[in-house]
């Protein structure tokens, strides 16, 4: 019979278990719901598998004294940007950094900057082309659930309507 | 890439195409745009620097003014040509660095130019010469719509454009002036004015030279700040503080001929003779000697079109340039050499400072 997992950072069973992409590596980590819980992975705004991680590693092995993981802190899901490589370099690793570093940056923005809230410029064509995706998406939607209930009619209105969507984006 | 079709063509900054003015040089906008999804440059891997480049490239080379123009791979320059760009104002040191995916589209008169992963995945800038910005803004402003039509920005309602560095959230503009403030300089009143601007959010560079003491006293002012305020207030807040600068600058000239004529006359002159007899001078020094001269212009005492030359003249006076103009690599002694030769040819019909004239 094989052995229960273990929580990475006790070595109580583990319930819960996580994988994560940071760096463009998959990464395991299991915890038990003690521990989950404590390190706050029930809120997936405050979770961060680098700081998981090194906090699980340093209570297995006491050999890395000298290395607070105090610097490690956030990383963005999307890209792998630590809050070690924020402090380091000053600079955000992809747009989604903004949503993962948000808390850390709010204060500092109001010593750069005049405001914290855009005033200005708005992309124009690309709020259109969001509006345009989730209508032609809702329209689909639509189109098979008609089919399903055999409203073929009404199917019909709704791919008129994504024709006449999709025409004046092509002509520009 | 063909140098010599790109110094010698005519162009904003350094071609008749516009009158250059008194007191500030050349204005420029620019804007740091991202596509979505992509990381930033300095954190995404080559293969998605190379997807940034190809989507930037199609949608840059499809619009018409850059048709004319140039679009060059910053790994397909030798050294000498970047640095060409470089001292052109076209680019920057950091795209220089940028060999993976890193590109420049600039179009025929010289006046836009985009960078392709440079700091941001697009840099869009545009350039005129004369103090400018609300026609600069309205080409940029189309330019950047046009590009929108095809890219898919990285945007947050609330934090606006989204940038790699925090510093350049919201609108991602940086509005600046290269401005020439040699009495300020010759009166030492640089220092002061760098602090007062600086307390207003306006940034104060010395564009060849560090800090105050910038060579030929010419100087980037900038605004610092862009969340928290549109396009066009940030414009208009740095225009007003530009505009004081501009009138200090006057006063500290007419200032200066009351209480140390003989002393600014003895520059000028001194100036004008060495430009014309020299056969050696260092970039610095050349930079401080046509800085007397174009103030000489600006108070009356020579043709306009003589500011014309002298502020190409600024731009060909760099390292990279003079190398390029005797077509082979010089020791520093030999371009000090070769510079003062091209000077001396530039200004061979320059005639003496009339200080008769002086007018401000
Ligand atoms: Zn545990
Ligand atoms: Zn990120």
């Amino acid at each position: 019979m094989a052995k229960p997992i273990e929580c990475n950072s006790c070595n109580l069973p583990a319930t819960v278990h996580l994988t994560q992409i940071v760096n463009g590596q998959i990464k395991k980590i299991d915890l038990c719901e003690n521990c989950a819980k404590e390190k706050g992975v029930t809120d997936p705004e405050g979770f961060s598998l680098a700081e998981l991680l090194s906090t699980a590693g340093s209570s297995n092995s006491e050999t890395k004294k000298g290395n607070s993981p105090a610097g490690q802190g956030l990383v963005c899901e999307s890209c792998g940007f630590s809050q070690h490589n924020l402090n380091k370099l000053g600079r955000m690793g992809c747009p989604d950094c903004y949503k993962t570093f948000g808390s850390i940056l709010k204060p500092m923005l109001t010593t750069m900057h005049v405001g914290t809230g855009h005033c200005g410029k708005f992309p124009e064509f690309a709020s259109d082309r969001m509006d345009m995706q989730k209508k032609l998406s809702q329209l689909e939607k639509q189109i098979a659930k008609a089919i399903e209930e055999e409203r073929y009619e009404d199917a019909a209105l709704c791919r008129d309507q994504i024709r006449q969507l999709a025409e004046p984006v092509t002509e520009a | 890439m063909d140098l010599q079709k790109l110094i010698k063509g005519k162009t904003e900054l350094t071609g008749k195409l516009s009158k250059s003015s008194p007191v500030v040089i050349s204005s420029r906008i620019r804007l740091a745009r991202n596509l979505s999804n992509i990381p930033f440059p300095g954190w995404a891997k080559s293969k998605q620097k190379r997807e940034v480049l190809s989507k930037c490239r199609e949608v840059v080379e499809g619009f018409q003014p850059f048709k004319g123009g140039l679009f060059v791979k910053m790994e397909d320059l030798t050294e000498l040509e970047k640095l060409i760009l470089v001292e052109r104002h076209l680019i920057s040191k950091e795209l220089t660095q940028s060999a993976e995916a890193g590109a420049m589209a600039v179009d025929s008169r010289q006046a836009r130019v985009i960078m392709i992963n440079e700091e941001d995945h697009l840099r869009i800038q545009v350039l005129k010469s004369g103090f400018n910005f609300n026609r600069i803004w309205k080409t940029i402003d189309e330019l950047d719509s046009a590009f929108e039509k095809n890219l898919d920005y990285s945007f947050s309602p609330e934090l606006g454009y989204l940038t790699a560095c925090p510093t350049n959230l919201g609108t991602g503009m940086r509005a600046s002036v290269m401005m020439h403030l040699s009495a300020l300089v010759l009166s030492n009143q640089m220092e002061k004015v760098i602090r007062a601007v600086g307390q207003l959010g306006i940034a104060v560079r010395g564009i060849y030279g560090e800090g105050s003491d910038a060579t030929g006293s010419i100087f980037q002012i900038s605004n610092q700040q862009t969340l928290g305020e549109s396009e066009k207030e940030i414009l208009k807040r740095l225009s007003n503080v530009l505009k004081t600068v501009i009138e200090h600058e006057y006063n500290a000239r007419e200032k200066l001929f009351e209480t140390e004529r003989n002393m600014i006359q003895d520059k000028i002159g001194r100036a004008y003779g060495v430009l014309k007899h020299g056969y050696l001078l260092n970039s610095g020094e050349a930079m401080n000697l046509l800085s007397l001269l174009r103030l000489s212009v600006d108070i009356g005492m020579l043709e306009t079109d003589w500011r014309d030359i002298i502020d190409r003249l600024f731009i060909e006076n760099q390292p990279a340039h003079i190398q390029v103009m005797a077509e082979r690599e010089l020791e520093p002694s030999e371009r000090d050499a070769k510079r003062a030769e091209h000077l001396r040819r530039s200004l061979i019909e320059l005639p003496e400072p009339d200080f008769n004239k002086l007018t401000f």
